[in-house]
This record gives C-alpha cells, sequence and structure tokens, in this order.
C-alpha cells in the first residue's frame, strides 16, 4: 500500500512538471484536475478504509476533479484566447526554478522527521514540491486565471500535507476546509470573470495601476 | 568470445536495415496502406552501392569523409554497447563516454560534410541538427549517471547487465523515468517524429535530411546503412533496460534480443503515426524538459 | 449564548439576502449589529466559566476581542445606513449580506477553542470580505480585490500548513487533537521540528490576514479601495481577529517552551512592519493608502508589545481596543471627505474643513490619536509597551521604536494637514454630499471612547485587558 500511495504522489511531481511547462490554458486547467483526482485516492491507500477516508476521497474527487474545472472554465467561457503568453521568466527558467525547488524538497524533507508508520513516504517531498509549482505559478504567470490555477496547485500542496493525518483530522474540520475551497475558487472565477469583462482580457498586467 | 562477435556483426549488419522496414510498414498500416516491403532498405542498400556519384564542384574531401565516417562510428561504438544479453565484445571503464562522444564524432562529421556544399539548406540543417543533439546530452548523461549509480559499474558492459534487474526492483519509478527519457534520446538522435520528419524534403521540416542532400550512390548507401546502424545501436540501450535479464542460451539470447529491438521498431513507429513534428520553438522546451525530467529521476534515486 | 453570536448575524445576512428592498436592506445592519452587542454585554456581564475541550467557547481574549469588534460594527453600522442611503442607486444586496456574514465569521474566530474552526472562520472572513472590497466596481477595485483575494488565500493556505503541522508534531500520541486545551497540556511533549515549522508557516499565514511587512502588500490597495465603512471594519475588526489567532499560536508556543524562538519572531517582524510603514508614509499622497500603512505600523507595534511580554503584552492588548476605535474613526472621516471630492489624492483635496468641518476635525483628531499623542488612549497603551521595552533591557529596540514614531508622524500629519486645512480646493464642491448626524455621529462616538480610554481607564476594562494578556504572557 505504501508504495502505490508513492507512486501516485511520484505522478502528482510529475504533473506539476507538466503544468508548469504548459502554455494551453485547457489543458493546464485539466491537469490540476487530474492532478486533485489522483491525490483524492490517496487517503484510501495511506489509512484503513473507513467511512472516513471514504466520505474525505469522495468528497475531494468531486471538488477537485470535478467541481473546480466546471467552474474556471465557465469562468473563461467568454475568452476568446485560450492560450497563455510567455510568463515573465519564460518557460524554461520557470521548468528549472521547478526542478530546483523539487531538488530542495527532497533535500529538506530530511529535517522533518516522519513517525515509524511512514517512513519512506514521499508526501513530505511531494507536499513541498507542489507547493513551490503552485507558487511559482502564482508569481510568474500573466493570465489571472493561471494564477487562480496556482492557487489551486498550492491547496492540492497543502492537502498532500493533510494525508499524513486523515485519523487524527476530525470530519467537520475536513468538511469545512473542503468547503472553504470551494467558495474560494468560486468566488476566484467570478472574480475572474470580473476581470475579463472590464478589460476584456485577463492580462494581469492591466492590474497594475495601484502603486506605492 | 568469437561466437559473441559473430552474432554481434550478424546483428548489426543483418538486423539494422529491417528496422527501417518495420517503421515504415507501421506506419502504412496506420495509414491504410500496404506500403513498401520490409526488405526495402535492402535493396535500396543494393541499388545504390551498384551507382556512380555526383559530386558538387565545391565540396573538398571533408564531404567524402562525412559519409564514411557515419559508417564507421556505429561499427565501432556497437563494439562497447551490450546486445541484450551477449554482451559487449569489448570494454573498459568509461567506455560509456568514449561512446556517447563517438556518435558527437560522426554528427560533426556530418554536419561538415553538409557545410562544405556551401549551400544556404545544408547548412541551416546542420545549424537545427547541432543545436538540438546538444540539448540532448544532458538527458543522455543524467540517464547514464543514474544506472551509472544503481549498478556501480563504470561500463557499458555492466551497465546494461544482470545488475539491473535487481535495479527494476529497488529504484522502479527512477528507471521507468529513465526509460522514457532514453526512448525520447533515440527518437531525437536518430531524426525521427516528434523532431524530425524523416520522410518529407520540405524546408520548414527538414533537418536531418537536408544535411544528406548532396550525396548520392554509395555515399549516400553509407549514410543510410549507418543511420540505420546507429537506431540499432542507440535502440539497444533501451532494450537493455527493458530486457536485463539473460537465457542461458546463446541462440535464445539473440532471439529476444532481436524481437525486443522489433517491437522497439514497432513503438517508433505508432509514435510517428499518432503524432505531427512539434513546431520548432517547442522542440528546445521539449528537451530541456526532459533533461530536467532525467534530472529528477536522478534526485529520486539518491534519495 | 455562544451559538447565538454567530446565528443572529447569519440569520440576519439569509433576511437581508431575500429582501427585495433595497430602502429597508440597510436597516438589518444596526440591528443585527445592536442586537450582537447586547449579547456580548450579556456575555461579559455573566462571566461564565470556561468549558474545558469544548470546540468553542470565549475566554478573556476573546470577550475582549468580542465586545471591539461589536462596537466597530455597531458604529459602522450606524455609518451605514447614512452611506448607503447616498449610494441607494447602486444597490446593497451582496453588500449588506456579506457585511453581516463577515460579521457572523469574526464572532466564530473570536470564539473558536479549535484550531481547525479558527481557520475555517479567518478563511470565511476573506472570503466574506472580498466583495465588499469591489462594490466600487472600477477597474482599480478590481484590482485591489484581486490581490487580496490572492494574497490572503495563499497566506491562509499557509496557516493550514502551519496548523497540519502542529497536529503532526503532536503524534506518536493516539490521538490528535487540534482543540486548544488538549494542546496547552500536551505541548511540552510535541516533536520539536515540526513544531517549529508550523509556528513559521503560522505566523506567515495569519501574518498574512493581519498585514505584517513583507506580507502587507495587500492591504494599501484593499484599504485604499474598499468604502471607508469597510476599511474601518477591516482596519479594526479583521486585524483584531488576525491578531487573536496569532495570540492562540503563540499561547501553545509557551506551552510548549519555545516562548523564545516565537518572541524574537515577533519582535523581528514587528520591526520591520515599523520600517515599511514609516517609508511609504512619507511624502504619500493618497490618504487612505496612508491610513493601511499606518495599520501596517500599528500590527507592528502590536507584534512588539507580545514578543517583549511582561507589562508590554497588557499594553499590546491595551492597544488593539485603542486601534481598532481609532481605525474606525479615521477611515470613517476619510470615507466622507472621498466622497465630498470625489477623490482621495492630496493635490485635489484641500481645505476639507470648510466644506465638511466636523469630518475634518475628527480626521484631524484621529490622526493626533493614531500616531500617540495625548490624551488619546493610543498614548497609553505606546508608551506602556515602550515602559516593558525599556524594563527588558532592550535600548536600541527602544529607540528604533520612537525613531519610527516619530518619522510617522511626520509624514502623517503632512499628508492630514494638507487634506484638512487650507483654502478649499476646486474639487470642494464637485459631489453634493453634506455631513450628517449618521456619517458624524458614530466616528464622534468612537473618538470619545478612545479619549475616555486614554483619560481613565475603567477598572472593569482594566481587569479585562489584565486577564487576557495573563493568557498570552507566560511567567519569566
Amino acid at each position: 500500500m505504501e508504495s502505490s500511495a508513492n507512486l501516485l504522489l511520484l505522478l502528482v511531481i510529475l504533473l506539476n512538471f507538466f503544468i508548469m511547462g504548459s502554455s494551453r490554458l485547457g489543458a493546464c486547467i485539466r491537469t490540476a484536475a487530474l492532478q486533485g483526482s489522483m491525490l483524492a485516492f490517496v487517503p484510501l491507500l495511506m489509512h484503513p478504509i473507513s467511512g472516513h477516508t471514504l466520505f474525505l476521497a469522495g468528497s475531494a474527487l468531486a471538488l477537485k476533479g470535478f467541481f473546480m474545472p466546471w467552474l474556471l472554465f465557465r469562468a473563461i467561457r467568454q475568452v476568446q484566447i485560450r492560450r497563455e503568453i510567455e510568463p515573465m521568466i519564460g518557460y524554461v527558467p520557470t521548468l528549472i526554478l521547478g526542478t530546483m525547488a523539487t531538488a530542495g524538497a527532497f533535500i529538506f524533507s530530511d529535517h522533518l522527521p516522519l513517525i515509524e508508520a511512514h517512513r519512506g513516504s514521499l508526501v513530505i517531498p511531494g507536499g513541498l514540491a507542489t507547493l513551490a509549482t503552485g507558487f511559482l505559478m502564482l508569481i510568474t504567470r500573466r493570465k489571472a486565471l493561471t494564477q487562480a490555477l496556482g492557487y489551486l496547485i498550492f491547496e492540492n500542496g497543502v492537502f498532500i500535507f493533510g494525508m499524513l493525518l486523515t485519523e487524527a483530522m476530525p470530519l467537520m474540520v475536513e468538511a469545512g476546509i473542503l468547503l472553504d475551497l470551494l467558495v474560494a475558487i468560486f468566488v476566484l472565477g467570478i472574480v475572474v470573470n470580473q476581470i475579463n469583462r472590464e478589460f476584456s482580457s485577463m492580462n494581469v498586467e492591466n492590474l497594475s495601476s495601484l502603486r506605492e | 568470445m568469437i561466437a559473441q562477435i559473430f552474432w554481434h556483426f550478424l546483428l548489426l549488419f543483418g538486423l539494422s536495415p529491417l528496422l527501417l522496414g518495420v517503421i515504415g510498414k507501421t506506419k502504412a498500416l496506420f495509414g491504410g496502406r500496404l506500403g513498401p516491403p520490409f526488405l526495402q532498405l535492402y535493396y535500396d542498400l543494393w541499388k545504390l552501392f551498384q551507382k556512380g556519384m555526383v559530386i558538387s564542384r565545391t565540396t573538398t574531401w571533408l564531404f567524402r569523409a562525412g559519409p564514411v565516417v557515419g559508417l564507421a562510428v556505429p561499427v565501432l561504438a556497437s563494439l562497447f554497447v551490450p546486445f541484450g544479453a551477449i554482451g559487449a565484445p569489448l570494454g573498459f571503464d568509461g567506455d560509456l563516454i568514449f561512446v556517447i562522444y563517438l556518435f558527437a564524432l560522426s554528427r560533426f562529421c556530418t554536419a561538415t560534410a553538409a557545410l562544405d556544399t556551401g549551400s544556404a539548406f545544408e547548412g541551416m540543417g546542420a545549424a537545427r541538427e547541432v543545436t538540438f543533439a546538444c540539448l540532448a546530452e544532458p538527458t543522455l548523461f543524467f540517464v547514464l549517471i543514474v544506472l551509472v549509480r544503481l549498478t556501480g559499474s563504470f561500463s557499458l558492459g555492466g551497465l546494461f547487465g544482470p545488475a539491473l534487474l535487481s535495479g527494476w526492483h529497488t529504484a522502479g519509478p527512477s528507471l521507468v523515468l529513465v526509460l522514457f527519457c532514453m526512448f525520447i534520446v533515440v527518437l531525437v538522435e536518430n531524426c525521427r517524429i516528434p523532431f524530425d520528419d524523416p520522410t518529407t524534403h520540405l524546408e520548414l521540416t527538414m533537418i536531418h535530411e537536408v544535411m544528406v542532400l548532396d550525396h548520392s550512390g554509395p555515399d549516400l548507401g553509407m549514410i543510410l546503412y549507418g543511420a540505420s546502424m546507429k537506431l540499432l545501436v542507440l535502440g539497444a540501450m533501451v532494450v537493455g533496460l527493458v530486457l536485463p535479464f539473460t537465457l542461458g542460451n546463446q541462440l535464445l539470447d539473440v532471439l529476444v534480443f532481436a524481437l525486443g529491438m522489433l517491437a522497439l521498431a514497432v513503438l517508433i513507429g505508432v509514435v510517428e503515426s499518432i503524432m505531427a513534428r512539434l513546431q520548432l520553438l517547442r522542440i528546445p522546451q521539449l528537451l530541456i524538459g526532459t533533461s530536467l525530467l532525467s534530472f529528477f529521476s536522478l534526485i529520486l534515486l539518491l534519495r | 449564548m455562544t451559538t447565538l453570536l454567530v446565528l443572529v448575524p447569519l440569520l440576519f445576512a439569509v433576511g437581508a439576502y431575500f429582501l427585495p428592498s433595497d430602502r429597508l436592506r440597510p436597516w438589518f445592519l444596526p440591528v443585527a449589529g445592536f442586537v450582537h452587542l447586547g449579547l456580548v454585554l450579556k456575555v461579559l456581564v455573566d462571566d461564565a466559566p470556561l468549558a474545558v475541550g469544548a470546540w468553542v467557547g470565549i475566554d478573556a481574549l476573546g470577550r475582549l476581542i468580542l465586545i471591539v469588534v461589536s462596537l466597530l460594527y455597531c458604529c459602522c453600522a450606524v455609518y451605514g445606513l447614512g452611506y448607503l442611503r447616498f449610494r441607494l442607486k447602486w444597490g446593497n444586496r451582496i453588500f449588506v449580506t456579506c457585511l453581516l456574514l463577515f460579521l457572523s465569521a469574526m464572532s466564530l474566530a473570536a470564539e473558536a477553542r479549535h484550531l481547525g474552526l479558527l481557520w475555517v472562520a479567518v478563511e470565511a472572513t476573506t472570503l466574506a470580505s472580498a466583495p465588499l472590497i469591489y462594490y466600487n466596481r472600477n477597474r482599480l477595485s478590481i484590482e485591489a480585490t484581486w490581490k487580496y483575494l490572492l494574497l490572503c488565500s495563499v497566506g491562509i493556505a499557509l496557516a493550514m500548513l502551519g496548523i497540519l503541522f502542529v497536529a503532526y508534531s503532536v503524534l506518536p500520541k493516539e490521538v490528535i487533537s487540534l482543540q486548544l486545551d488538549d494542546l496547552l497540556v500536551g505541548a511540552a511533549q510535541f516533536s520539536r521540528p515540526w513544531l517549529r515549522a508550523g509556528f513559521v508557516f503560522l505566523l506567515v499565514g495569519f501574518g498574512t490576514k493581519a498585514g505584517f511587512a513583507p506580507l502587507h502588500t495587500w492591504k494599501p490597495d484593499a484599504y485604499g479601495e474598499a468604502p471607508g465603512m469597510v476599511g474601518a471594519l477591516l482596519a479594526g475588526g479583521l486585524t483584531s481577529i488576525a491578531f487573536l489567532a496569532l495570540m492562540r499560536v503563540m499561547q501553545i508556543m509557551s506551552a510548549a517552551g519555545e516562548a523564545e524562538v516565537a518572541r524574537q519572531a515577533f519582535v523581528a517582524m514587528g520591526g520591520l512592519s515599523l520600517f515599511f510603514a514609516a517609508v511609504f508614509v512619507i511624502k504619500q499622497p493618497d490618504f487612505k493608502r496612508l491610513l493601511a500603512y499606518s495599520s501596517v505600523e500599528h500590527m507592528g507595534i502590536l507584534a512588539i508589545g507580545v514578543g517583549i511580554g511582561g507589562i508590554a503584552t497588557f499594553g499590546a492588548m491595551l492597544h488593539m481596543v485603542n486601534n481598532a476605535l481609532t481605525k474606525g474613526v479615521l477611515f470613517l472621516a476619510a470615507g466622507n471627505i472621498h466622497r465630498r471630492f470625489d477623490s482621495k489624492r492630496r493635490g485635489e483635496v484641500a481645505g476639507a474643513i470648510a466644506v465638511l468641518p466636523v469630518s475634518a476635525s475628527l480626521f484631524i483628531a484621529g490622526f493626533l490619536a493614531v500616531t500617540g499623542s495625548p490624551p488619546f488612549g493610543v498614548f497609553i497603551s505606546e508608551f506602556t509597551i515602550l515602559r516593558g521595552v525599556f524594563a527588558a533591557g532592550n535600548y536600541t529596540l527602544g529607540g528604533y521604536f520612537l525613531l519610527m514614531l516619530s518619522v510617522i508622524f511626520i509624514g502623517m500629519g503632512s499628508t492630514v494637514l494638507a487634506v484638512t486645512l487650507g483654502p478649499p480646493s476646486s474639487r470642494a464642491n464637485k459631489v453634493d454630499y453634506q455631513e450628517t448626524l449618521l456619517t458624524t455621529g458614530p466616528p464622534l462616538v468612537m473618538l470619545v471612547l478612545v479619549l475616555v480610554l486614554g483619560l481613565y481607564l475603567p477598572t472593569p476594562v482594566k481587569d479585562l485587558v489584565t486577564k487576557a494578556a495573563g493568557l498570552v504572557e507566560v511567567v519569566r
């Protein structure tokens, strides 16, 4: 069970690379959804199956795999252009930074000692790498939608860490967290739509009049 | 030892033209055509070696040297690369770097032969080819570093030997990534889709084809033969990754290796049929991405 | 009682959403506000003991926060009646509903005794306040909303990560409980690397919400573009809630014996915030962004107070009360001036005292209060914090503190006086907006409160602040 969870986490890290290097908005949204769906299965692999983990996996799958992409696609339905323009530091430097961050995540994970039951798990490197990817997307992309997607990937990273603790976290809190994520994406989608309506484009460079 | 060299050369000279035939047949199958026969390249080589040559007046000895080196290098390199469980006839510590740079030498000679013609067309192709090879080299090196680290041997014969079998159990994910990266390298080095289209002769899509545009007769035959042998040698590394075991009987091992090579040729044919050549701007990005992926597989191994 | 505090504004929010009349809807705000205030006063009077192990409960810190937030909300709600009457043609369904949801979320955060619930409540405040910033519906406010939403959501996600790390540090105990009392009891056995890493993430996460530098970049945009009363609630209410969250973190760290690490981190962030505030306040042309930097400054002062400890913690708790009320005065008065002149920039707005005498005087008085002039309450709390700094022997910090405060006083004063005094600029009669009792009464009430707190600290208030400080303060 441990190794299949590790395999899924490895796939998640590989998807990070794909999202960082892709310029097609539709592909990015679908890949992020795929990543979220894969993550939904990891609690089932890491912890014994119970009503609790089934609920968590099911709701995560529904939200991350179906609802979020639907909301995001709706938010950009009026946008004709479905391609990202060159990010502020270029695709190749972004990929290189992402790889270095992933390498750093593996190195840093030695400093956080895992308890016996979890040793050998890829959770910490996977989580830190996904956090770094989300953060990179947030700060280097020029379209509001990819920034929102970066936030989604960031949350995926936090979710990975949450996997260590499924037995401990009460159901209510997890439900609350997922609900908050849903509403956050909903509100982000609305704002993206408003940005598009106001500026007829999703370039966040238009959003740079406020300074000092 | 003698038997080893015999099987080695038999596979090298006999099997390599068949690979291109298999690729062509696979593509034809996808296209609903009958396609050229499996042994087409044999007939082509026979025909070309009997033809006369037309040599441009602007060229020098470099132009004649290119195809010769292009034929000699794969033969020499194959002596160090194990063909499945047959094993490599020669080997020394560090021969993996030797083999990589042999191929770099052949690429250099092909590029200079192309530049020697004085045509802008060939020059453009040479520039592109050299750039892509340059970007693919880090991938190859990281792949080999992973294998060195896994098996502890610095010689190609040791890398693809039985030590790899235990490696699959301990570092499976790493080796899967390595396999994928190695496959990409095979596609790049042999100028297959999605990096170069071997069937067209349009400026937009040519890289390797444009460099050999001016060769004819036996020179062209040597180039074609050399290209197919290069495919065999590099493909042998991929097959060695996937089939790291031995069956005991030498004949069976040869058979397994040959079948593995043919399967690889079919896979290349499938990839060529379902993808189009990438936009020229995207190829460097993809190659750098592959390098980073192989670097990542190294990190996974070192964890 | 605890459920009522959250439920009442929530029910009012539902009612406000479904009410069709734009004219009647603003009345929901003061009604809900005063009912809430009544409930809070009852809680204070009852002084019921805390149920150990419960997910919600109101301890001394919670009581302090609740009374501050509730008072601020009531005053802003009354102001809101006047404001929304002026903006009737803009419609106010989302605005009123989100304001009421905001109050509900803040109440939940104040009474949460489970880290997960606290997180959910703080995230809810972020989501409820985002549409409020966008009320003006122009390009600048959508930019402000986008930055606010993105930065605060990332901050909150980091806070979640911190909570997960803290939870993991509890292992290998059988049951992990994120309930505050359980955490405080078992804190000494937590795994150190995980606890420290968790603390860093929690500090960064909740610090983004509070507006510590260098995570404050959303503040000038959000406070600058939001309507006046929204700015007041964000600066007074939301920062207090974020500060509460940080205090809960501080409680856990003290119980675990890591108080020194936490204190140093707070002092560092506080010092950095003072520096950033001082730099950006000089020659700040926009007087609403000026108030945002003032908010950054005061969060820095709060952090320093908590970081030094001793009597400075008492000062910090008192400062939180004073800061919230003073920000209320400043933002509401600034809102009036903005509306009259239809501009926020220093060159275009001048001589406000001639056209809006009460608002301009309130603005000047508020400026004096917020920069720490006697006899206002802020002076007392800042003085107490400074006393604590010098008592701890930290003379360089004390000198730095005084220097930054002077720079901010000069910087702010320059803009505030340029905006309020002098002959009225040409834009003075651009919009026919008159001061009414509704728009000047609430800030006046809050100013009087700040003045009273400065002149004489009533014993019940003093006791409450002391108890709250006692929760955070660990005997050295």
